[in-house]
């Protein structure tokens, strides 16, 4: 895997790069409006990701430790989220649901959408890491007379959350990138903003050569953030294993 | 309930635990006095660590009835009648039990001392502080009291299980169970483990059942040695006793073969 180190030198390559031809003609006349855009995709993804986790821990406690009813909520959710188009599920939320007499803001069904259906994939990934925490921790718990919530919080989620992390990167990678679709329900995020300039003025090439860069730069930004928080988290596990 | 010191800390009646068609424990009927010290030994498979792990509640039983202190484990009675007991009940009598296991099963997460806080504060809703003491006198009864601040991947195997003993002791139970707990050791760190046991051997008031394949140690330590064989007490008896004059041909069997290995 990558370093953070190297990953740090693309992202610092990709921002230099973008900053240097936003001094140049035509470059500089996009910026502003790109500027705006990706500040409202960054937005929606932030949102969006921390919906993710949200429906997906839920999912998946729901899953595992859930009442039966609950269970087969939680494990429809994760079907139906995972096996239906984002596209589709976007335009149904933002077309279909004003029809049960539900309107929600376009914002709101932007990150609605995104979490819920990154949030099916992340219940899975929050599943597996619970799985993967030995039985011997449940037994020592147990041993110890914990509860089942005490367990979970204080013992098992704790290095859960350790293997949980990269694949949750990835997962929030996945989300900016199915941002771009929010620009079909009228939000001014990056990519609405480059399709409206580009029928303006037909700098196709500038415009869209910038726009890839700006999506890489959120993108390597994510992944260092997430190493970080990896770092963090796995402080007591890791200083013993470098042993 | 008035309990004097003929109620047994521990009773096992006509307790049955099978897996699927498997019949691994097959009535049993065994009582633990307040304070003895018993080793159960027998070839593996023979059911001894699913007695303890009956005991800690690890494991459901299929039949019979498991009594701690004379109040049923798994079990109330209810209009004379014994029924299955809800999470509060299992927890309340479970509270008396404490266990050590082979592999240790420490928090990774955690320092050692924070390993032994952990449960004392949120089972037993001691404040921190108070928690903290306890978690240092027993890390230093342990020998410990130098990686208080160490995380299990930083200690022996040896240290990790005497971490595991001090943190099962702060929860004050009456009963401790040790579960093959030098198995997983290098054979140079039995000693100190050994030695922790011993100590708390000491204390009379403590009930302690272990499972182990040392025979040496359970002749010197253990008030009572019951030979397991396919889910049943084939012979037991006091250590002199049973070592030195075994009736039963398979206990005989068994002790030539773990003997001979030494």
């Amino acid at each position: 895997m990558m370093g953070i180190r190297s990953i740090a030198v693309m992202l610092a390559a990709s921002l230099a790069l973008v900053a240097g031809l936003s001094t140049t003609e035509p470059f500089r006349t996009f910026m502003p409006g790109l500027i705006e855009g990706a500040w409202m995709t960054v937005r929606i993804a932030l949102v969006g990701s921390l919906l993710a986790v949200l429906f997906g821990v839920a999912a998946a406690l729901a899953r595992l430790y859930g009442p039966l009813p609950l269970r087969w909520l939680a494990r429809a959710y994760i079907e139906i989220f995972r096996g239906t188009s984002a596209l589709v599920q976007l335009f149904w939320l933002f077309f279909v649901l004003p029809d049960f007499g539900i309107s929600l803001a376009p914002f709101t069904v932007a990150v609605l959408t995104l979490g819920l259906n990154v949030g099916a994939y992340g219940a899975e990934i929050v599943r597996a890491a619970i799985g993967a925490v030995p039985r011997g921790q449940w037994e020592a718990s147990t041993a110890l007379n914990m509860t089942r919530g005490q367990m979970l919080r204080r013992i098992i989620l704790p290095q859960a959350v350790v293997a949980m992390i990269p694949p949750w990167g990835n997962l929030f990678i996945e989300l900016l990138k199915a941002t771009a679709l929010v620009s079909l329900i009228t939000i001014s995020d990056l990519a609405f903003k480059a399709q409206e300039m580009n029928q303006t003025t037909f700098k196709t090439i500038d415009i869209f050569t910038l726009v890839l860069l700006i999506y890489l730069a959120i993108s390597l930004a994510i992944t260092i953030g997430m190493r970080l928080i990896e770092g963090a988290a796995s402080r007591g596990l890791a200083r013993g294993r470098a042993h | 309930m008035t309990l004097d010191r003929a109620t047994p800390m521990v009773k096992f009646a006509g307790v049955t635990k099978r897996y699927g068609r498997l019949t691994v424990i097959d009535g049993l009927d065994f009582a633990i006095a307040h304070g003895e010290k018993v080793a159960l030994i027998g070839p593996s498979g023979s059911g001894k660590t699913t007695v303890l792990r009956m005991l800690m509640t690890l494991e459901r039983i299929d039949g019979g009835v498991i009594w701690v202190e004379g109040e049923p484990l798994t079990h109330v009675e209810r209009g004379g009648r014994l029924v299955p007991a809800d999470a509060r009940h299992l927890r309340r009598v479970r509270g008396k039990i404490g266990m050590v296991f082979q592999h240790f099963n420490l928090f990774p997460h955690m320092t050692a001392l924070k390993n032994c806080m952990e449960a004392p504060m949120t089972v037993l809703g001691l404040p921190k502080h108070q928690a903290a003491e306890r978690a240092a006198e027993l890390l230093d009864m342990v020998g410990l009291a130098g990686k208080k601040n160490h995380y299990p991947s930083q200690l022996s195997g040896g240290q990790q299980q005497r971490v595991a003993i001090a943190r099962a002791l702060a929860m004050r139970p009456k009963v401790m169970l040790f579960d093959e707990v030098t198995s997983a050791l290098d054979p140079e760190l039995v000693g100190e483990v050994l030695n922790v046991i011993r100590k708390l051997g000491a204390e009379h008031d403590l009930t302690m059942l272990m499972v182990t394949h040392q025979m040496g140690f359970a002749k010197e330590f253990a008030d009572r040695i019951a030979f397991f064989h396919r889910g049943k007490i084939e012979e037991e008896g006091k250590p002199e006793e049973f070592f030195g004059n075994p009736k039963n041909e398979r206990t005989r069997q068994f002790l030539r073969a773990v003997l001979d290995a030494v």
